[in-house]
Protein backbone atom coordinates (compact mmCIF):
# COMPACT_ATOMS: atom_id res chain seq x y z
CA UNK A 1 0.00 0.00 0.00
CA UNK A 2 2.54 2.53 0.79
CA UNK A 3 3.48 2.57 -2.98
CA UNK A 4 0.11 3.61 -4.26
CA UNK A 5 -0.27 7.37 -5.31
CA UNK A 6 -3.56 8.62 -5.93
CA UNK A 7 -3.36 10.77 -8.92
CA UNK A 8 -4.60 14.18 -7.43
CA UNK A 9 -5.91 16.21 -10.32
CA UNK A 10 -4.30 18.75 -12.40
CA UNK A 11 -1.92 20.84 -9.94
CA UNK A 12 -2.19 24.49 -9.08
CA UNK A 13 -4.82 26.38 -10.74
CA UNK A 14 -5.20 26.11 -14.77
CA UNK A 15 -8.23 28.23 -14.79
CA UNK A 16 -5.75 31.36 -14.90
CA UNK A 17 -6.90 32.44 -11.18
CA UNK A 18 -3.90 34.53 -9.63
CA UNK A 19 -1.54 32.93 -7.48
CA UNK A 20 -0.74 33.56 -3.90
CA UNK A 21 3.16 33.40 -2.88
CA UNK A 22 5.30 35.28 -0.86
CA UNK A 23 6.20 37.90 -3.76
CA UNK A 24 2.21 38.68 -4.18
CA UNK A 25 2.19 39.32 -0.32
CA UNK A 26 5.31 41.47 -0.78
CA UNK A 27 3.35 43.22 -3.85
CA UNK A 28 -0.33 43.59 -2.13
CA UNK A 29 1.66 45.23 0.59
CA UNK A 30 1.84 48.26 -0.97
CA UNK A 31 -1.73 49.29 -1.17
CA UNK A 32 -2.81 48.19 2.52
CA UNK A 33 -3.96 44.68 1.16
CA UNK A 34 -6.75 46.15 -0.69
CA UNK A 35 -7.12 44.44 -3.65
CA UNK A 36 -7.17 40.80 -3.42
CA UNK A 37 -9.16 39.28 -5.32
CA UNK A 38 -12.00 37.12 -4.53
CA UNK A 39 -11.18 33.40 -4.05
CA UNK A 40 -14.50 32.29 -5.57
CA UNK A 41 -17.30 33.60 -7.34
CA UNK A 42 -20.47 34.11 -5.58
CA UNK A 43 -22.37 32.24 -8.41
CA UNK A 44 -26.28 32.43 -8.76
CA UNK A 45 -27.81 28.72 -9.36
CA UNK A 46 -27.86 27.96 -13.13
CA UNK A 47 -31.24 25.79 -14.23
CA UNK A 48 -29.21 22.43 -14.88
CA UNK A 49 -26.02 21.15 -13.82
CA UNK A 50 -24.54 17.62 -14.47
CA UNK A 51 -23.86 17.22 -10.83
CA UNK A 52 -24.94 18.73 -7.68
CA UNK A 53 -23.24 18.63 -4.46
CA UNK A 54 -25.69 18.96 -1.55
CA UNK A 55 -23.72 20.33 1.13
CA UNK A 56 -20.20 22.82 1.06
CA UNK A 57 -17.87 21.37 4.09
CA UNK A 58 -14.88 19.88 3.54
CA UNK A 59 -15.79 16.68 2.07
CA UNK A 60 -18.01 18.27 -0.59
CA UNK A 61 -16.01 21.07 -1.81
CA UNK A 62 -13.17 18.15 -1.91
CA UNK A 63 -15.69 15.91 -4.02
CA UNK A 64 -16.87 18.83 -6.52
CA UNK A 65 -12.74 19.33 -7.01
CA UNK A 66 -11.74 16.24 -7.74
CA UNK A 67 -14.71 16.11 -10.28
CA UNK A 68 -13.46 18.13 -12.08
CA UNK A 69 -9.75 18.24 -11.05
CA UNK A 70 -9.97 14.34 -11.97
CA UNK A 71 -12.80 13.37 -13.86
CA UNK A 72 -12.72 16.78 -16.08
CA UNK A 73 -16.37 17.41 -15.40
CA UNK A 74 -17.30 20.85 -15.61
CA UNK A 75 -20.55 21.63 -15.16
CA UNK A 76 -21.10 21.08 -11.40
CA UNK A 77 -22.68 22.78 -8.15
CA UNK A 78 -22.25 23.00 -4.65
CA UNK A 79 -25.49 23.67 -2.86
CA UNK A 80 -24.97 24.83 0.96
CA UNK A 81 -27.54 25.78 3.09
CA UNK A 82 -25.37 28.30 5.52
CA UNK A 83 -22.17 29.53 4.65
CA UNK A 84 -19.22 27.27 3.07
CA UNK A 85 -17.02 25.14 5.91
CA UNK A 86 -19.70 26.09 8.69
CA UNK A 87 -20.54 22.88 9.46
CA UNK A 88 -18.58 20.53 10.97
CA UNK A 89 -15.54 21.38 9.31
CA UNK A 90 -15.70 24.37 10.63
CA UNK A 91 -16.43 23.08 14.12
CA UNK A 92 -13.70 20.09 14.62
CA UNK A 93 -10.44 20.04 16.68
CA UNK A 94 -8.68 19.04 13.34
CA UNK A 95 -6.33 15.61 14.45
CA UNK A 96 -5.45 13.85 11.32
CA UNK A 97 -3.72 10.40 11.20
CA UNK A 98 -4.46 6.73 9.49
CA UNK A 99 -3.26 4.55 12.49
CA UNK A 100 -6.93 2.83 12.48
CA UNK A 101 -6.72 -1.17 12.86
CA UNK A 102 -8.81 -2.88 9.48
CA UNK A 103 -7.56 -3.11 6.49
CA UNK A 104 -10.31 -1.22 5.02
CA UNK A 105 -9.78 1.75 7.12
CA UNK A 106 -5.93 1.97 7.25
CA UNK A 107 -6.42 1.89 3.31
CA UNK A 108 -8.66 4.78 3.26
CA UNK A 109 -7.29 7.01 5.57
CA UNK A 110 -4.20 6.75 4.55
CA UNK A 111 -5.05 7.39 1.20
CA UNK A 112 -6.39 10.86 2.55
CA UNK A 113 -2.92 11.39 4.61
CA UNK A 114 -0.78 11.18 1.27
CA UNK A 115 -3.27 13.69 -0.45
CA UNK A 116 -3.06 15.97 2.86
CA UNK A 117 0.70 15.80 2.37
CA UNK A 118 0.67 17.31 -0.85
CA UNK A 119 -2.83 19.36 -0.58
CA UNK A 120 -0.82 22.94 0.12
CA UNK A 121 0.60 22.76 -3.43
CA UNK A 122 -1.89 21.24 -4.99
CA UNK A 123 -4.68 24.04 -4.03
CA UNK A 124 -1.76 26.65 -3.47
CA UNK A 125 -3.28 27.40 -0.52
CA UNK A 126 -1.53 27.40 2.99
CA UNK A 127 -4.05 24.33 5.00
CA UNK A 128 -1.38 24.51 7.43
CA UNK A 129 -0.94 21.36 7.56
CA UNK A 130 1.69 19.96 10.66
CA UNK A 131 2.57 16.95 11.12
CA UNK A 132 3.62 17.14 14.65
CA UNK A 133 2.01 13.71 15.81
CA UNK A 134 -0.56 12.39 17.20
CA UNK A 135 -0.09 10.50 20.57
CA UNK A 136 -2.97 8.15 21.91
CA UNK A 137 -2.52 7.36 25.76
CA UNK A 138 -3.21 4.17 27.66
CA UNK A 139 -4.82 4.23 30.92
CA UNK A 140 -4.66 0.81 31.99
CA UNK A 141 -2.77 -2.59 31.40
CA UNK A 142 -5.45 -3.62 29.44
CA UNK A 143 -5.45 -0.88 26.84
CA UNK A 144 -2.00 -0.91 26.84
CA UNK A 145 -2.02 -4.53 25.81
CA UNK A 146 -4.73 -3.79 23.06
CA UNK A 147 -2.33 -0.83 21.95
CA UNK A 148 0.05 -3.04 21.04
CA UNK A 149 -1.59 -5.49 19.15
CA UNK A 150 -3.34 -2.50 17.12
CA UNK A 151 0.38 -1.20 16.39
CA UNK A 152 1.33 -4.43 14.84
CA UNK A 153 -1.76 -4.75 13.22
CA UNK A 154 -1.58 -1.00 11.74
CA UNK A 155 2.40 -1.92 10.87
CA UNK A 156 2.14 -4.43 8.92
CA UNK A 157 -0.32 -2.28 6.79
CA UNK A 158 2.85 0.35 6.25
CA UNK A 159 1.47 2.74 8.52
CA UNK A 160 3.99 4.55 11.11
CA UNK A 161 3.12 3.36 14.58
CA UNK A 162 5.32 2.82 17.66
CA UNK A 163 4.60 2.16 21.50
CA UNK A 164 5.64 4.81 23.97
CA UNK A 165 6.22 4.12 27.72
CA UNK A 166 5.59 6.70 30.51
CA UNK A 167 9.02 7.97 30.63
CA UNK A 168 9.55 8.20 26.90
CA UNK A 169 6.00 10.21 26.96
CA UNK A 170 7.07 12.43 29.34
CA UNK A 171 10.35 13.09 27.53
CA UNK A 172 8.38 13.58 24.69
CA UNK A 173 5.73 16.27 26.30
CA UNK A 174 7.25 17.43 29.56
CA UNK A 175 3.78 19.17 30.20
CA UNK A 176 2.15 15.80 30.77
CA UNK A 177 1.25 14.63 34.47
CA UNK A 178 2.92 10.54 34.61
CA UNK A 179 2.19 10.30 38.37
CA UNK A 180 0.88 6.86 38.60
CA UNK A 181 -1.72 7.29 41.51
CA UNK A 182 -3.81 9.36 39.77
CA UNK A 183 -7.62 8.20 38.28
CA UNK A 184 -6.24 7.62 34.89
CA UNK A 185 -2.87 7.28 35.12
CA UNK A 186 0.27 7.41 32.12
CA UNK A 187 0.49 3.32 31.38
CA UNK A 188 1.91 4.22 28.20
CA UNK A 189 0.59 5.13 24.48
CA UNK A 190 1.28 4.90 20.57
CA UNK A 191 2.49 7.75 18.38
CA UNK A 192 1.96 8.30 14.75
CA UNK A 193 4.66 10.73 13.78
CA UNK A 194 3.32 11.99 9.95
CA UNK A 195 -0.15 12.31 11.92
CA UNK A 196 -1.38 16.05 13.25
CA UNK A 197 -3.43 19.41 12.56
CA UNK A 198 -4.34 21.32 9.48
CA UNK A 199 -6.02 24.59 9.73
CA UNK A 200 -10.33 24.19 8.93
CA UNK A 201 -11.47 26.69 7.88
CA UNK A 202 -8.65 26.98 5.19
CA UNK A 203 -9.28 23.61 3.78
CA UNK A 204 -13.00 24.32 2.88
CA UNK A 205 -11.81 27.79 0.98
CA UNK A 206 -8.55 26.33 -0.40
CA UNK A 207 -10.61 23.07 -2.34
CA UNK A 208 -13.69 26.04 -2.96
CA UNK A 209 -11.34 28.26 -4.67
CA UNK A 210 -9.54 25.52 -6.80
CA UNK A 211 -12.58 24.22 -7.98
CA UNK A 212 -14.31 27.15 -8.56
CA UNK A 213 -10.92 28.27 -10.57
CA UNK A 214 -12.01 24.46 -12.49
CA UNK A 215 -16.18 25.86 -12.99
CA UNK A 216 -17.55 24.73 -10.16
CA UNK A 217 -20.30 26.73 -9.25
CA UNK A 218 -20.48 27.24 -5.23
CA UNK A 219 -23.80 28.38 -4.49
CA UNK A 220 -24.22 29.67 -0.43
CA UNK A 221 -27.24 30.43 1.69
CA UNK A 222 -29.06 27.58 -0.78
CA UNK A 223 -30.99 24.76 1.09
CA UNK A 224 -31.92 21.81 0.09
CA UNK A 225 -36.00 21.06 0.35
CA UNK A 226 -36.50 18.28 -1.64
CA UNK A 227 -35.27 15.73 -4.28
CA UNK A 228 -37.46 15.16 -7.29
CA UNK A 229 -37.69 11.45 -8.68
CA UNK A 230 -39.01 10.03 -11.57
CA UNK A 231 -39.69 6.30 -11.14
CA UNK A 232 -36.54 5.94 -8.90
CA UNK A 233 -33.77 7.96 -11.16
CA UNK A 234 -33.28 11.20 -9.55
CA UNK A 235 -34.43 14.09 -12.37
CA UNK A 236 -33.62 17.21 -10.14
CA UNK A 237 -34.05 19.35 -6.45
CA UNK A 238 -35.77 21.68 -4.86
CA UNK A 239 -33.79 24.35 -2.88
CA UNK A 240 -34.62 27.65 -1.51
CA UNK A 241 -33.48 29.44 -4.49
CA UNK A 242 -36.12 27.35 -6.98
CA UNK A 243 -35.67 23.74 -8.97
CA UNK A 244 -32.35 22.95 -10.15
CA UNK A 245 -32.61 20.02 -12.74
CA UNK A 246 -29.43 17.38 -12.21
CA UNK A 247 -29.37 13.44 -13.31
CA UNK A 248 -26.51 13.41 -10.32
CA UNK A 249 -26.57 14.28 -6.77
CA UNK A 250 -24.17 13.35 -4.53
CA UNK A 251 -25.18 14.30 -0.33
CA UNK A 252 -22.42 15.01 1.86
CA UNK A 253 -24.39 16.72 4.83
CA UNK A 254 -23.05 15.03 8.32
CA UNK A 255 -25.08 15.35 10.93
CA UNK A 256 -28.55 16.15 8.55
CA UNK A 257 -27.80 12.81 6.18
CA UNK A 258 -30.92 11.33 7.40
CA UNK A 259 -33.20 14.50 6.90
CA UNK A 260 -32.09 14.30 2.99
CA UNK A 261 -31.91 10.74 2.60
CA UNK A 262 -35.74 10.90 4.13
CA UNK A 263 -36.72 13.45 0.90
CA UNK A 264 -36.18 9.72 -1.31
CA UNK A 265 -37.60 7.23 1.61
CA UNK A 266 -34.43 6.18 2.01
CA UNK A 267 -33.41 5.05 5.41
CA UNK A 268 -29.89 4.99 6.95
CA UNK A 269 -27.94 3.09 10.07
CA UNK A 270 -27.31 6.93 11.65
CA UNK A 271 -27.91 8.40 14.90
CA UNK A 272 -27.16 12.45 15.01
CA UNK A 273 -25.26 13.83 18.09
CA UNK A 274 -23.67 16.61 19.15
CA UNK A 275 -20.00 16.46 19.71
CA UNK A 276 -18.57 19.36 21.58
CA UNK A 277 -15.14 21.19 21.41
CA UNK A 278 -13.56 24.62 23.54
CA UNK A 279 -10.45 26.74 23.03
CA UNK A 280 -8.90 28.60 25.78
CA UNK A 281 -7.29 32.27 25.81
CA UNK A 282 -3.73 32.19 24.03
CA UNK A 283 -0.90 31.38 26.11
CA UNK A 284 2.83 30.44 25.06
CA UNK A 285 3.83 26.99 23.90
CA UNK A 286 3.51 24.58 25.93
CA UNK A 287 2.18 21.52 23.58
CA UNK A 288 3.73 20.74 20.37
CA UNK A 289 1.58 17.24 19.41
CA UNK A 290 -1.79 16.02 20.14
CA UNK A 291 -2.99 14.04 23.03
CA UNK A 292 -5.63 11.93 22.93
CA UNK A 293 -7.40 9.56 25.05
CA UNK A 294 -10.26 7.49 24.47
CA UNK A 295 -10.68 6.00 28.18
CA UNK A 296 -11.82 9.70 29.30
CA UNK A 297 -12.66 11.03 25.87
CA UNK A 298 -10.21 14.08 25.75
CA UNK A 299 -8.02 15.15 23.67
CA UNK A 300 -5.49 18.79 22.98
CA UNK A 301 -3.05 20.38 20.73
CA UNK A 302 -2.38 24.28 20.77
CA UNK A 303 -3.35 25.87 17.77
CA UNK A 304 -0.47 28.68 16.44
CA UNK A 305 -2.48 31.15 18.30
CA UNK A 306 -1.66 30.05 21.07
CA UNK A 307 -5.29 28.48 22.25
CA UNK A 308 -5.37 25.11 23.96
CA UNK A 309 -8.06 23.25 21.73
CA UNK A 310 -9.92 21.00 23.69
CA UNK A 311 -12.53 18.13 22.46
CA UNK A 312 -15.40 16.10 24.51
CA UNK A 313 -16.71 12.40 23.88
CA UNK A 314 -20.09 12.46 21.98
CA UNK A 315 -23.18 13.23 23.70
CA UNK A 316 -25.62 10.67 24.75
CA UNK A 317 -28.74 11.75 22.73
CA UNK A 318 -30.15 12.77 19.40
CA UNK A 319 -29.98 16.34 18.83
CA UNK A 320 -30.09 18.70 15.80
CA UNK A 321 -29.37 22.10 18.09
CA UNK A 322 -25.35 22.36 18.01
CA UNK A 323 -24.89 22.70 21.36
CA UNK A 324 -24.35 20.04 23.84
CA UNK A 325 -24.71 19.62 27.60
CA UNK A 326 -22.61 20.75 30.11
CA UNK A 327 -21.98 16.96 32.09
CA UNK A 328 -19.88 16.07 28.97
CA UNK A 329 -16.97 19.04 28.64
CA UNK A 330 -17.00 19.05 32.35
CA UNK A 331 -16.21 15.40 32.63
CA UNK A 332 -13.50 16.07 29.81
CA UNK A 333 -12.04 18.95 31.48
CA UNK A 334 -11.50 16.87 35.04
CA UNK A 335 -9.32 14.39 33.13
CA UNK A 336 -7.22 17.05 31.19
CA UNK A 337 -6.60 18.85 34.30
CA UNK A 338 -5.20 15.76 35.58
CA UNK A 339 -3.20 14.73 32.99
CA UNK A 340 -2.15 18.41 32.24
CA UNK A 341 -2.02 20.35 36.12
CA UNK A 342 -1.25 23.59 33.82
CA UNK A 343 -3.98 23.90 32.38
CA UNK A 344 -6.11 24.57 36.11
CA UNK A 345 -5.96 28.03 35.56
CA UNK A 346 -6.63 28.41 32.73
CA UNK A 347 -9.51 29.88 31.04
CA UNK A 348 -11.97 29.09 28.36
CA UNK A 349 -13.00 31.42 25.38
CA UNK A 350 -15.25 29.65 23.33
CA UNK A 351 -17.41 26.02 23.43
CA UNK A 352 -19.61 25.10 20.63
CA UNK A 353 -21.00 21.60 19.07
CA UNK A 354 -21.36 20.28 15.92
CA UNK A 355 -24.13 17.44 14.85
CA UNK A 356 -22.05 14.30 13.86
CA UNK A 357 -23.67 11.56 12.02
CA UNK A 358 -22.65 8.23 14.07
CA UNK A 359 -22.77 5.19 12.43
CA UNK A 360 -23.21 1.34 14.11
CA UNK A 361 -19.85 0.09 13.34
CA UNK A 362 -18.00 3.54 13.24
CA UNK A 363 -17.18 3.78 9.95
CA UNK A 364 -18.81 5.81 7.43
CA UNK A 365 -20.72 5.62 4.17
CA UNK A 366 -19.90 6.10 0.54
CA UNK A 367 -22.68 4.69 -1.60
CA UNK A 368 -24.68 4.35 -4.21
CA UNK A 369 -28.78 4.16 -3.19
CA UNK A 370 -31.26 2.17 -4.74
CA UNK A 371 -32.29 5.99 -6.40
CA UNK A 372 -30.52 6.21 -9.39
CA UNK A 373 -27.62 8.67 -9.36
CA UNK A 374 -28.69 9.72 -5.96
CA UNK A 375 -24.97 8.95 -4.00
CA UNK A 376 -24.26 9.56 -0.30
CA UNK A 377 -21.16 10.52 1.93
CA UNK A 378 -21.73 10.27 5.19
CA UNK A 379 -21.19 8.36 8.74
CA UNK A 380 -18.37 9.86 9.49
CA UNK A 381 -19.64 10.77 12.83
CA UNK A 382 -17.08 12.25 15.35
CA UNK A 383 -13.66 11.69 12.95
CA UNK A 384 -14.31 12.79 9.21
CA UNK A 385 -12.19 15.53 9.04
CA UNK A 386 -9.33 13.98 8.75
CA UNK A 387 -10.62 11.69 5.55
CA UNK A 388 -11.65 15.08 3.93
CA UNK A 389 -8.90 15.10 0.82
CA UNK A 390 -9.51 10.97 0.69
CA UNK A 391 -13.05 10.75 1.25
CA UNK A 392 -13.82 13.80 -1.81
CA UNK A 393 -10.88 11.55 -3.51
CA UNK A 394 -13.00 8.03 -3.60
CA UNK A 395 -16.54 9.67 -3.68
CA UNK A 396 -15.59 11.68 -7.18
CA UNK A 397 -14.80 8.35 -8.09
CA UNK A 398 -17.78 6.68 -7.23
CA UNK A 399 -20.04 9.73 -9.12
CA UNK A 400 -18.34 9.63 -11.84
CA UNK A 401 -18.07 6.41 -13.15
CA UNK A 402 -21.47 4.82 -11.11
CA UNK A 403 -18.98 2.62 -9.51
CA UNK A 404 -16.98 2.46 -6.32
CA UNK A 405 -13.29 1.82 -6.21
CA UNK A 406 -11.36 -0.49 -4.60
CA UNK A 407 -11.34 1.65 -1.74
CA UNK A 408 -14.19 2.78 -1.38
CA UNK A 409 -16.44 -0.63 -2.07
CA UNK A 410 -16.16 -1.43 1.47
CA UNK A 411 -18.01 1.47 2.41
CA UNK A 412 -21.64 0.18 0.53
CA UNK A 413 -24.63 0.56 2.69
CA UNK A 414 -24.85 -2.93 1.91
CA UNK A 415 -22.51 -3.95 4.61
CA UNK A 416 -25.27 -3.78 6.99
CA UNK A 417 -27.10 -6.74 4.89
CA UNK A 418 -24.40 -8.48 4.55
CA UNK A 419 -22.97 -8.27 8.00
CA UNK A 420 -19.30 -7.20 6.40
CA UNK A 421 -19.18 -4.61 9.09
CA UNK A 422 -15.73 -2.34 9.78
CA UNK A 423 -16.04 -2.37 13.54
CA UNK A 424 -13.88 0.69 14.44
CA UNK A 425 -15.47 0.78 17.69
CA UNK A 426 -12.70 0.88 20.25
CA UNK A 427 -10.74 -0.84 17.75
CA UNK A 428 -8.44 1.77 16.39
CA UNK A 429 -10.37 5.02 18.99
CA UNK A 430 -13.41 5.77 19.39
CA UNK A 431 -13.22 9.26 18.98
CA UNK A 432 -10.75 11.38 16.64
CA UNK B 1 -28.92 19.90 30.71
CA UNK B 2 -32.35 18.42 30.82
CA UNK B 3 -34.29 18.24 33.58
CA UNK B 4 -36.29 14.94 32.99
CA UNK B 5 -39.60 13.80 35.27
CA UNK B 6 -38.55 10.50 36.62
CA UNK B 7 -42.32 8.95 36.39
CA UNK B 8 -41.15 7.17 40.10
CA UNK B 9 -38.74 9.93 40.94
CA UNK B 10 -39.85 13.17 39.71
CA UNK B 11 -37.54 15.91 37.76
CA UNK B 12 -33.67 15.20 38.02
CA UNK B 13 -30.87 16.10 36.10
CA UNK B 14 -29.86 14.47 32.43
CA UNK B 15 -26.92 13.46 33.85
CA UNK B 16 -28.51 10.58 36.04
CA UNK B 17 -29.74 8.86 33.14
CA UNK B 18 -28.98 6.95 30.38
CA UNK B 19 -30.12 7.20 26.80
CA UNK B 20 -31.77 3.91 25.14
CA UNK B 21 -32.48 5.72 21.71
CA UNK B 22 -35.29 4.40 19.51
CA UNK B 23 -38.46 3.68 21.52
CA UNK B 24 -41.23 1.03 20.14
CA UNK B 25 -38.57 -1.41 18.31
CA UNK B 26 -39.85 -4.72 18.41
CA UNK B 27 -37.62 -7.90 18.23
CA UNK B 28 -38.57 -9.73 15.23
CA UNK B 29 -38.90 -13.17 17.40
CA UNK B 30 -40.00 -15.17 14.10
CA UNK B 31 -36.41 -14.40 12.97
CA UNK B 32 -36.28 -17.37 10.51
CA UNK B 33 -39.19 -15.70 8.83
CA UNK B 34 -37.87 -13.04 7.49
CA UNK B 35 -34.78 -11.95 5.36
CA UNK B 36 -31.64 -10.74 6.43
CA UNK B 37 -32.28 -7.22 4.76
CA UNK B 38 -35.50 -7.36 6.86
CA UNK B 39 -33.67 -8.08 9.95
CA UNK B 40 -30.92 -5.30 9.35
CA UNK B 41 -34.10 -2.93 9.65
CA UNK B 42 -34.66 -4.21 12.66
CA UNK B 43 -30.93 -4.39 14.11
CA UNK B 44 -29.26 -1.29 12.40
CA UNK B 45 -31.28 1.34 11.11
CA UNK B 46 -32.68 3.77 13.25
CA UNK B 47 -35.27 7.05 12.92
CA UNK B 48 -33.00 9.86 13.24
CA UNK B 49 -35.57 12.70 12.69
CA UNK B 50 -35.17 16.42 13.39
CA UNK B 51 -37.76 17.46 15.09
CA UNK B 52 -40.15 15.07 17.36
CA UNK B 53 -38.76 11.59 18.60
CA UNK B 54 -39.88 9.10 20.77
CA UNK B 55 -36.96 7.24 23.06
CA UNK B 56 -36.32 4.90 25.77
CA UNK B 57 -34.56 6.60 28.66
CA UNK B 58 -33.39 4.58 32.14
CA UNK B 59 -32.79 6.28 35.91
CA UNK B 60 -29.40 4.30 35.56
CA UNK B 61 -28.27 6.48 38.61
CA UNK B 62 -32.02 6.79 40.50
CA UNK B 63 -34.53 3.70 40.57
CA UNK B 64 -32.93 2.07 37.75
CA UNK B 65 -36.23 1.73 35.97
CA UNK B 66 -37.19 2.35 31.98
CA UNK B 67 -39.60 4.39 30.66
CA UNK B 68 -40.53 6.31 27.23
CA UNK B 69 -40.77 10.17 26.36
CA UNK B 70 -40.92 12.04 23.68
CA UNK B 71 -38.58 14.96 22.80
CA UNK B 72 -38.06 17.52 20.17
CA UNK B 73 -34.42 17.11 18.98
CA UNK B 74 -33.94 21.05 17.60
CA UNK B 75 -35.45 22.77 21.15
CA UNK B 76 -34.95 19.94 23.59
CA UNK B 77 -38.28 19.88 24.80
CA UNK B 78 -40.02 17.07 26.55
CA UNK B 79 -43.30 17.02 25.60
CA UNK B 80 -44.42 13.84 27.38
CA UNK B 81 -42.76 11.15 29.31
CA UNK B 82 -44.84 7.45 30.05
CA UNK B 83 -44.20 3.94 30.71
CA UNK B 84 -42.79 1.63 28.61
CA UNK B 85 -45.18 -0.45 27.28
CA UNK B 86 -47.79 2.10 26.49
CA UNK B 87 -47.89 4.38 23.48
CA UNK B 88 -47.89 8.36 24.20
CA UNK B 89 -51.22 10.28 24.80
CA UNK B 90 -49.91 13.45 23.28
CA UNK B 91 -51.76 13.71 19.66
CA UNK B 92 -48.28 14.84 18.03
CA UNK B 93 -46.47 12.42 19.41
CA UNK B 94 -48.86 9.42 18.77
CA UNK B 95 -48.74 11.11 15.64
CA UNK B 96 -45.31 10.28 15.29
CA UNK B 97 -45.34 6.89 16.25
CA UNK B 98 -48.19 5.90 13.55
CA UNK B 99 -46.04 7.71 11.03
CA UNK B 100 -42.24 5.89 11.52
CA UNK B 101 -41.64 3.87 8.52
CA UNK B 102 -41.05 1.43 11.07
CA UNK B 103 -44.79 0.09 11.40
CA UNK B 104 -44.71 -0.91 7.67
CA UNK B 105 -40.82 -3.33 8.28
CA UNK B 106 -41.36 -6.66 8.05
CA UNK B 107 -39.30 -7.31 11.39
CA UNK B 108 -42.30 -5.35 12.97
CA UNK B 109 -44.76 -7.26 11.63
CA UNK B 110 -42.96 -10.33 12.64
CA UNK B 111 -42.70 -9.03 16.06
CA UNK B 112 -46.42 -8.38 15.89
CA UNK B 113 -47.67 -11.66 14.55
CA UNK B 114 -45.36 -13.25 17.19
CA UNK B 115 -46.41 -11.18 19.88
CA UNK B 116 -50.34 -12.53 18.59
CA UNK B 117 -49.36 -15.83 18.40
CA UNK B 118 -48.30 -16.22 22.13
CA UNK B 119 -51.38 -14.01 23.51
CA UNK B 120 -53.61 -16.56 22.03
CA UNK B 121 -53.93 -19.09 24.69
CA UNK B 122 -54.72 -16.12 27.44
CA UNK B 123 -58.03 -14.36 27.95
CA UNK B 124 -59.12 -12.08 24.50
CA UNK B 125 -57.91 -8.55 25.38
CA UNK B 126 -60.78 -5.55 24.84
CA UNK B 127 -60.42 -4.55 21.00
CA UNK B 128 -57.56 -2.55 20.18
CA UNK B 129 -56.02 -1.30 16.84
CA UNK B 130 -53.72 -4.26 15.94
CA UNK B 131 -49.98 -1.82 16.30
CA UNK B 132 -51.51 -1.13 20.03
CA UNK B 133 -51.83 -4.08 21.11
CA UNK B 134 -48.80 -5.47 20.13
CA UNK B 135 -46.67 -2.57 21.60
CA UNK B 136 -48.33 -3.06 24.74
CA UNK B 137 -47.66 -7.13 24.25
CA UNK B 138 -44.00 -6.47 23.54
CA UNK B 139 -42.50 -3.92 26.10
CA UNK B 140 -42.67 -5.77 29.46
CA UNK B 141 -39.56 -7.65 30.77
CA UNK B 142 -37.18 -6.58 27.68
CA UNK B 143 -34.90 -4.67 28.04
CA UNK B 144 -34.64 -4.28 31.67
CA UNK B 145 -38.45 -3.34 31.93
CA UNK B 146 -39.39 -4.16 34.94
C1 LIG C 1 -16.42 19.28 17.98
C2 LIG C 1 -15.96 18.37 16.87
C3 LIG C 1 -14.66 17.89 16.87
C4 LIG C 1 -14.21 17.06 15.86
N1 LIG C 1 -12.90 16.68 15.85
C5 LIG C 1 -12.41 15.97 14.82
C6 LIG C 1 -11.01 15.68 14.75
O1 LIG C 1 -10.23 16.08 15.61
N2 LIG C 1 -10.55 14.95 13.70
C7 LIG C 1 -11.39 14.49 12.73
O2 LIG C 1 -10.91 13.80 11.82
N3 LIG C 1 -12.73 14.78 12.74
C8 LIG C 1 -13.25 15.50 13.76
N4 LIG C 1 -14.60 15.82 13.79
C9 LIG C 1 -15.49 15.29 12.74
C10 LIG C 1 -15.40 16.12 11.47
O3 LIG C 1 -15.58 17.49 11.79
C11 LIG C 1 -16.45 15.70 10.45
O4 LIG C 1 -16.47 14.30 10.28
C12 LIG C 1 -16.17 16.33 9.09
O5 LIG C 1 -15.76 17.67 9.21
C13 LIG C 1 -17.40 16.24 8.22
O6 LIG C 1 -17.22 17.05 7.07
P1 LIG C 1 -18.38 17.24 6.05
O7 LIG C 1 -17.88 18.09 4.97
O8 LIG C 1 -18.92 15.90 5.69
O9 LIG C 1 -19.55 17.92 6.91
P2 LIG C 1 -19.86 19.45 7.27
O10 LIG C 1 -18.65 20.28 7.35
O11 LIG C 1 -20.76 19.42 8.45
O12 LIG C 1 -20.64 19.92 5.98
C14 LIG C 1 -21.98 19.56 5.70
C15 LIG C 1 -22.67 20.78 5.16
O13 LIG C 1 -23.96 20.42 4.67
C16 LIG C 1 -24.79 21.53 4.83
N5 LIG C 1 -26.19 21.12 4.73
C17 LIG C 1 -26.90 20.36 5.59
N6 LIG C 1 -28.18 20.24 5.16
C18 LIG C 1 -28.27 20.92 3.99
C19 LIG C 1 -29.32 21.15 3.06
N7 LIG C 1 -30.56 20.67 3.26
N8 LIG C 1 -29.06 21.91 1.97
C20 LIG C 1 -27.83 22.42 1.75
N9 LIG C 1 -26.80 22.22 2.59
C21 LIG C 1 -27.01 21.48 3.70
C22 LIG C 1 -24.40 22.06 6.21
O14 LIG C 1 -24.78 23.40 6.37
C23 LIG C 1 -22.90 21.84 6.22
O15 LIG C 1 -22.16 23.00 5.90
C24 LIG C 1 -15.09 16.67 14.81
C25 LIG C 1 -16.40 17.14 14.80
C26 LIG C 1 -16.85 18.00 15.81
C27 LIG C 1 -18.25 18.52 15.76
ZN1 LIG D 1 -36.33 7.16 38.85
Amino acid sequence: MASHQPDRGQRGLPGGKPKYSAFAIAKKAMNYHQDWQRAWRDAAPKDEYDVVIIGGGGHGLATAYYLAAVHGMANIAVIEKGWLGGGNTGRNTTIIRSNYLWDESAAIYEHALKLWEGMTQDLNYNVMFSQRGVLTIAHSEHELREMSRRVHAIRLNGIDSEILGPAEIKKFVPTINIDQSIRYPVMGGFLQKRGGTARHDAVAWGYARAADDLGVDIIQNCEVTALRRERSKITGIETTRGFIKTPRVGCVVAGHSSVIAAMADIRLPLASRPLQALVSEPIKPILDTVIMSNAVHMYISQSDKGEMVLGAGVDKYNSYAQRGSFPVPEHMLAAAVELFPVLSRLRMLRHWGGIVDTCPDASPIISKTDVEGLYFNCGWGTGGFKATPGSGHVFADLIANDRPNKIAAPYDLNRFRTGLLIDEHGAAGVAH
Amino acid sequence: MLIINCPHCGPREESEFACGGEAHIARPLAENSISDAEFADYLFLRDNPKGLFLERWRHSAGCRRWFNIARDTVSHEIIEVYPMGALPRKKDALATHAASWRRDTAAEKAAERAAQKAQKPAQKPAQKPARQKAAAKKAPGKRGGK
